[in-house]
């Protein structure tokens, strides 16, 4: 969508990738009106999405010791496999800022590259994430057998659920660079992107404390 | 999942049979018509794709008042059958499914698209905006609220109402308790129109903190406006509580999960926090931009500058963050300890002084105004002594200790119609009055408008009064009938007179604007009420893109400075040279389409039936994926159509 406060429009839109520029000093995700208010407007959206998070951890807070007899999170979790989810996730993140970083310097191909890194990154956190569920519903805790579980598969799963639509959605960015390159337009879809993907990652750096560390405490 | 739906009661019950025969009838009218008069065509352009901020908050304004018949219908209905002891009017499980549809419908479905409408119809014109930030964002908004009151209405007529009140607690609302469909309509209806909720808190923040005239500093904002600002960072930061507590009860009905069920360790009062650290501010997002009518209105018909206006902001903002500290209220009788109790009644208490800060500066405002007792300020006049009783009522119930006493009682009932009712819905009605010119270019009656005045005024307090007293003698909310001899029966029946008066006063609103669509006096200089802010520059109804080109503010009020000479008037009119091409957002028949999709997945929850949840879910994945390709989304008015339209309005310049 486009808004409508342009008072000082000169000239008119071409068919095709003709992009109207309102402010060529600015970097190039920042130089359609446009683009501005939706860069405004996903923060705020993360805000609200963080608060969803925060009561999804507050409930979370509240029943994790509402095992009723049942499988605790130090029974549960495994060490190895959610260290290893940290540090791909975190590379990801790295990765898809070297995205941002190649787009500000204009180099399309390499942006492509490395937001194809950071989605398949991501595609294998997820992996890890499905294989450890599965595991665990395997041995019985399942979301229904206790207020801590629901909780639990709830919050992580949140967070997964987040990471996949994060996937399809850079997939689809990637298709638009190959057809469009960088354009002030392909450009605020890329920053975009990659605000979703550093803010789910400050939410697992929050699960993987509250959730997992000292779930093994 | 074991929701079943009751089909047997299509037919058993006469009260159902009989809305069934009238949906299928109007229906059956309203294709009819459509057909017959060409108009399908005309209905899809020019609103069903719309992306104008106008025609939205038209069609919000348009399904606010359906949903304040539809509710207002449920009142009557209980106060029917609770105006004489041991009638069989309603039988218990009929008044519990009224008194939830009732309250629900109320809040998220009158008052909450009421108070969109105002974001709508006034925030950009306000503000010297062309639009929202988000255009294509807003037409969503508005049609998964529509599908979410859809599924909410249709729950009535097919499977069974929700009836564990508006405020669903759990384990009643849970599958053991509450097993057929209704509360599952409640959770998705609830949930749909919240996601559309929490995007239109986003889209008028944007819209407020960038899109504003050159000139217009925050410190010159019309304090509407304002309330909208402070209502939106209200809803972003409430709305996401409420998404989960639906969420999760959802989640323990559907999958079997235990969040705040009886067994395997689950706790109800976590649902009852979470609904209420979203239901308080709630209170305040449908109040607020009430008081930013009342600030309009009664400035205007003053003729004088608000009082205080940087008090007036000021108290906006304390409101919003002391609201957010008060939820336990809801819930004293919890037991959370004298200490949890001391807090948030002091919390509550502390909330009444930015309140009275409003309520002293607008009768400031008035005092040695020149005052025209136009109908929106009579409603705003009113205002004053109703909301005054309310808040006192309120410090009373915020009275930790005495609360066990009034707790879940008529005193409550009382209260908070007292402050819905006499804050949000007289300011919405003024809101509709003062606006209404602008939206559509005439004005509405003035004798009818007072004769519903009166109506619902009188009405009001005859209603709402007595029930206090019934309060105070031990009668409980949420009771179908009550025994005789207790008392009870005078004050009953008293109040249901006051519900019928309102009732009639609703009438005549309905009469009144179906009268003056053909004999109101039309509003040719955009500016009747001899207004004072932005959008009273303007024609009535307001061009497609609002300014031709936009004015820049060098005060306050600018609009009045410059009709008293203090700034240039010329200012605020077009000139031919200046015009350039209009860039405007294409109009879109996704937003439509992707809000059915979500109502498809609603239904398909509600009953379980997975095929339909895999077919919305589908559609709505779809649809945003074609958005994110989609790059031709806007266009260009070109300068002759904008000269065309302004010298046709008589407003352009050399
Ligand atoms: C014609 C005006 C109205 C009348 C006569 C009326 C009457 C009633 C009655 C009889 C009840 C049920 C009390 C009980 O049995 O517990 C009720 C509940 C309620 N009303 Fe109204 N009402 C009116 C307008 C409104 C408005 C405008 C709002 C909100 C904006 C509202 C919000 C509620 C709520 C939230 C409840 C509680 C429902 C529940 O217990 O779950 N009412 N009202
Ligand atoms: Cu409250």
């Amino acid at each position: 969508m486009t808004t409508l406060a342009h008072n000082n429009v000169e000239h008119h839109h071409g068919a095709g990738d003709h992009v109207h520029v309102d402010y060529p000093e600015r970097p190039i995700e920042y130089q359609t009106q446009d683009g501005a208010l939706k860069i405004l407007g996903f923060w705020v959206f993360l805000a609200t999405d963080l608060i969803l998070f925060a009561c999804l951890f507050a409930t979370f807070i509240v029943l994790r010791t509402h095992t009723d007899g049942g499988p605790t999170g130090k029974e549960l979790f495994d060490v190895p496999i959610f260290t290893a989810e940290t540090l791909i996730l975190l590379t990801s993140s790295f990765t898809g800022g070297l995205a941002t970083f190649e787009m500000h310097r204009g180099h399309r191909n390499r942006v492509i590259g490395w937001l194809i890194i950071t989605a398949l990154l991501g595609l294998s956190f997820v992996g890890l994430e499905v294989n450890e569920f599965v595991h665990m519903a395997m041995e019985g805790a399942t979301m229904q057998r206790s207020a801590f579980l629901s909780a639990f598969f709830t919050l992580v799963g949140t967070h997964g659920c987040h990471v996949s639509l994060g996937i399809l959605w850079m997939t689809g960015i990637i298709i638009q660079l190959f057809q469009r390159g960088i354009t002030p337009i392909t450009a605020r879809k890329v920053y975009i992107v990659n605000m979703y993907w550093h803010f789910l990652d400050v939410v697992w750096v929050f699960l993987f404390t509250i959730v997992y560390l000292m779930g093994v405490m | 999942m074991n929701t079943v739906p009751h089909w047997g009661i299509f037919i058993t019950e006469p009260m159902i049979l009989g809305s069934d025969v009238m949906i299928v009838l109007t229906s059956v009218a309203i294709v009819f018509a459509l057909t017959k008069f060409k108009k399908w065509g005309w209905l899809w352009r020019e609103w069903l794709t719309t992306v104008d901020h106008k025609k939205i908050g038209i069609m919000y304004m348009i399904a606010a008042l359906l949903m304040l018949f539809r509710g207002g219908v449920d009142a009557e209905l209980m106060r029917t059958q609770l105006a004489l002891p041991n009638l069989s009017f309603l039988d218990a499980e009929h008044y519990d499914e009224i008194f939830t549809t009732h309250g629900t419908i109320m809040i998220l479905f009158m008052a909450m698209p009421f108070v969109f409408a105002l974001f709508n119809i006034v925030v950009p014109l306000q503000i010297g905006a062309r639009d929202v930030a988000f255009p294509y964002l807003n037409a969503i908004s508005f049609w998964l609220f529509f599908f979410g009151a859809f599924l909410m209405n249709i729950s009535f007529v097919i499977g069974g109402s929700p009836d564990a009140g508006w405020t669903s607690y759990p384990p009643l609302s849970e599958l053991g308790f509450s097993n057929g469909p209704g509360q599952n309509y409640y959770l998705l209806a609830l949930q749909i129109s919240g996601i559309g909720s929490i995007a239109t808190g986003i889209n008028f923040l944007v819209t407020i903190l960038k899109m504003r005239a050159p000139g217009m500093t925050l410190w010159r904002m019309p304090l509407f406006t304002w309330s909208v600002l402070a209502t939106s960072i209200l809803i972003l930061f409430a709305f996401p509580a409420l998404t989960i507590a639906l969420a999760l009860l959802l989640l323990d009905r559907t999958l079997g999960t235990h969040f705040f069920t009886m067994l395997h360790g689950g706790n109800p009062m976590m649902f009852i926090n979470l609904f209420w650290i979203w239901g308080h501010p709630e209170v305040y997002i449908v109040i607020l931009p009430a008081f930013g009518v009342f600030s309009e209105v009664i400035s205007t018909f003053s003729r004088k500058a608000t009082f205080g206006y940087g008090s007036m902001v000021f108290a906006l903002v304390a409101i919003s963050i002391v609201g957010f500290l008060t939820w336990v209220h809801h819930f004293f009788t919890m037991g959370a300890g004298a200490d949890v109790n001391t807090f948030f009644a002091i919390a509550t208490m502390v909330i009444a002084i930015p309140t009275g800060v409003k309520v002293f500066n607008w009768l400031f405002t008035m005092y040695r105004g020149r005052i025209r007792m136009t109908l929106p300020m009579m409603w705003a006049v009113a205002f004053i002594p109703c909301f005054a009783i309310g808040g006192a009522t309120g410090v009373m119930l915020a009275v930790a200790p005495a609360d066990y006493q009034y707790h879940n009682s008529y005193f409550l009932i009382a209260h908070f119609h007292q402050v819905l009712i006499g804050g949000t819905v007289f300011g919405m009605i003024a809101g509709m009055y003062y606006w209404w010119p602008k939206m559509f270019g005439f004005l509405l009656d003035e004798r009818l408008g007072k004769w519903a005045f009166w109506f619902f005024n009188i009405g009001f307090y005859v209603c709402f009064l007595p029930q206090y007293a019934l309060g105070l003698m031990g009668m409980t909310r949420r009771i179908y009938t009550y025994p005789a001899g207790l008392g009870w029966t005078v004050p009953n029946f008293i109040s249901t007179i006051g519900a019928y008066l309102m009732g009639i006063g609703f009438l005549f609103i309905v009469w009144q604007v179906i009268y003056s669509v053909k004999y109101g006096e039309r509003d040719v200089t955009g500016d009747p009420w001899d207004g004072r802010t932005l959008e009273w520059s303007l024609p009535s109804p307001a061009p497609h893109y609002n300014f031709a080109t936009i004015p820049t503010i060098e005060g306050r009020d600018a609009w009045w400075m410059a009709k008293q000479g203090q700034l240039d008037k010329n200012a605020f009119l077009p000139k031919k040279s200046d015009i350039k091409p209009i860039h405007m957002p294409k109009n879109s028949g996704r937003p439509f389409i992707l809000s059915i999709c979500f109502f498809i997945i609603g239904i398909g929850l509600v009953f379980g039936v997975v095929p339909f949840d895999v077919i919305g879910g589908l559609g709505v994945a779809f649809c945003m994926f074609r958005r994110s390709f989609e790059y031709d989304t806007d266009y260009y008015i070109p300068v002759d159509e904008v000269i065309h339209t302004e010298s046709a309005l008589g407003r352009l310049q050399g």
